[in-house]
């Protein structure tokens, strides 16, 4: 068996009284698809940010690439290769679209794929992104001016400038029309077969079974399933915690 | 425009703007201009850490102050020196001293800069309300260490003595101290406009709007702000550091007047906080206005000018006028496309 990319080790974290992770364990594999779903308030995006940085948990260790990030802060874990997209976007209000690229490309993107800081190279990058989430046509706009699915190809375009090695893509289909939902799923397995892994944090099932190449569910900070995505939701625990039956 | 093709126009307006005061001839121009041109550096100095980064910084009278009794302590030096060291040591120090002007600067932006610096580390865990508050509070500190600090005059103040000839061709003091703050003018300028569009401008800007979001895009937030704080910092001292020559005698009350902070403040935001341009624009319009005030009317006229101004552009044009007139001109712009999508439509 490959080395995992990220292991989460016994994992816990707790807001006062509350336990918001519970001994969690979880390895993902290089090149891998995964779903993590549950209901609100299961922790998954407690779990992610205890992944990026963004919180420190309690007890546990969460290491990339066999190297525990557990003393590294969030912008110290995206330069190593782990990059996130936000629940609800959180552009650059005062950057245009093609300069909230730049950002992540001069402090992480450029510097992780070994290319020079020229201009040139940067904008070649900054083209390439944009041209792969179909924004080329809105680089000069402010963020004000994108739809909401045009928001959710930024945010990830502008975790993909990070050059990572894992994108965790926290709801990204939030809100989204079934179209664009497709346009996003598309877009996301366009970015694994690029060999980025791909952690997938969503409620909406199909865009979920038709992503995960595997699936974890979290009920209560709880881990209760982990595995095929097709044998996970018949579990009768799954069903009876996360689908209601 | 490449940074060097910026600083030698800005060199040669900064000389246009010279000529011009010589053939008025009138010593006061250099006497008003000072005061204008302190403000650019100090105005554009606070929109390194407000505008850029976002982070309001209440305390500018401070770091102004360290430059202005950074240069009381230099000039006073040769006397503390006559008493405490050997006679060899004397004599060094009186080849040294006294130090010109640009040293003095020089001295007052790097003590200046290490304030900042120490008082980014202690406080850029703050954000919002609660960093400008510590900003006041550090303000208040060193006003206090100031007034019992006996050897820069303490509350009692102290008088710095002009040299009665200058460096340059024998000219006045008050149109050298001019053409100081005015070379320092134009490198504030130039060292501000080329952050705004480098990889730390990128940064900057990446904090103002989202730190977690720039933190996220690999941008070392707090190393950052302690960049943004030392910079700032250390021109808000450079611009105080000929300060004591300009006015000759040095009190706390003035070198930490509200004056610096309200206007270091007031000033970008009139002008605009994300590009170079609004507080030269903020400080010109402002520190003239107010200059026009003090002679024509009353001088304590001015900062009620700068409240009513501050109030009107808040309501009126929260961006300053440099996003009043992008808005306007963008408007413009779009005006010609929209009328072409009608026509087409039609």
């Amino acid at each position: 068996m490959t080395a995992p990319l990220l292991r989460v080790e016994n994992v816990s974290k707790r807001f006062g009284g509350f336990v918001a992770l519970d001994n969690i364990d979880l390895d993902v594999a290089p090149g891998e698809r995964l779903g993590l779903i549950g209901p609100n308030g299961s922790g998954k995006s407690t779990l992610v940010n205890c992944m990026c940085g963004t919180l420190h948990h309690d007890t546990g260790d969460v290491s990339f690439e066999g190297r525990s990030v557990d003393g590294l802060s969030a912008h110290e874990r995206t330069r190593l290769g782990m990059a996130r997209s936000f629940q609800l976007p959180r552009p650059f209000a005062s950057l245009s679209v093609a300069d909230n690229l730049r950002v992540p490309l001069l402090y992480t993107g450029l510097h992780r794929s070994g290319a020079e800081s020229s201009s040139g190279e940067l904008d070649d990058r900054c083209h390439d992104l944009l041209g792969l989430v179909s924004l080329s046509h809105k680089a000069h706009k402010l963020p004000r001016d994108l739809t909401q699915v045009e928001m959710r190809k930024l945010e990830l375009a502008r975790a993909m400038a990070a050059d990572p090695k894992l994108l965790i893509a926290d709801e990204a289909m939030a809100g989204l029309s079934q179209s664009e939902v497709k346009d996003i799923v598309s877009l996301l397995i366009r970015l694994n077969e690029r060999g980025v892994t791909i952690i997938l944090i969503e409620h909406i099932m199909t865009a979920v079974m038709s992503f995960s190449q595997r699936l974890v569910v979290l009920v209560s900070g709880r881990k209760i399933g982990d595995g095929k995505p097709d044998d996970v939701i018949r579990d009768p625990e799954v069903e009876r915690a996360y689908l209601g039956q | 425009m490449r940074n060097s093709l910026f600083v030698l126009l800005a060199v040669l307006a900064a000389a246009a703007v010279y000529a011009a005061a010589r053939i008025v001839d009138n010593p006061y121009v250099f006497f008003a201009g000072y005061v204008v041109l302190q403000f650019v550096v100090l105005a554009t100095a606070w929109n390194i850490l407000g505008g850029y980064c976002g982070y309001v910084n209440f305390g500018s009278a401070a770091f102004f102050a360290l430059g202005a009794y950074t240069t009381v302590a230099m000039v006073k030096f040769p006397a503390l020196a006559a008493k405490y060291l050997p006679e060899p040591l004397i004599a060094v120090t009186n080849l040294i001293f006294p130090l010109p002007i640009p040293v003095l600067i020089l001295f007052g932006g790097v003590i200046a800069g290490l304030v900042g610096l120490g008082t980014g580390y202690l406080t850029l865990r703050l954000r919002g309300v609660y960093f400008s508050i510590a900003t006041l509070a550090l303000a208040v500190v060193l006003q206090t260490l100031v007034v019992n600090w006996d050897y820069v005059g303490g509350s009692r103040g102290a008088y710095v003595v002009r040299p009665a000839t200058t460096p340059f061709f024998g000219i006045d003091y008050m149109e050298y101290l001019f053409l100081m703050m005015l070379a320092l003018s134009v490198a504030t300028l130039a060292a501000a406009r080329s952050i705004e569009r480098s990889r730390l401008g990128f940064g900057f800007a990446a904090i103002r709007d989202d730190e977690l979001a720039a933190e996220s895009c690999g941008v070392p937030t707090l190393r950052l702000k302690l960049v943004a704080t030392a910079l700032s910092g250390a021109f808000m001292g450079m611009a105080g550091a000929p300060f004591p020559y300009y006015i000759g005698f040095l009190e706390p009350s003035s070198a930490f007047g509200l004056a610096y902070a309200v206007n270091s403040i007031a000033m970008p935001m009139i002008g605009g906080t994300t590009s170079w341009i609004g507080p030269l624009i903020g400080a010109v319009l402002l520190g003239t206005l107010q200059q026009l005030a003090t002679v024509t009317i009353w001088s304590e006229l001015s900062l009620l000018i700068v409240g009513l101004l501050l109030i009107g552009f808040v309501i009126v044009a929260p961006n300053g006028i440099v996003g009043l007139l992008e808005t306007l001109l963008g408007r413009k712009r779009t005006e010609p496309a929209r009328a072409a999508d009608a026509e087409g439509k039609a």
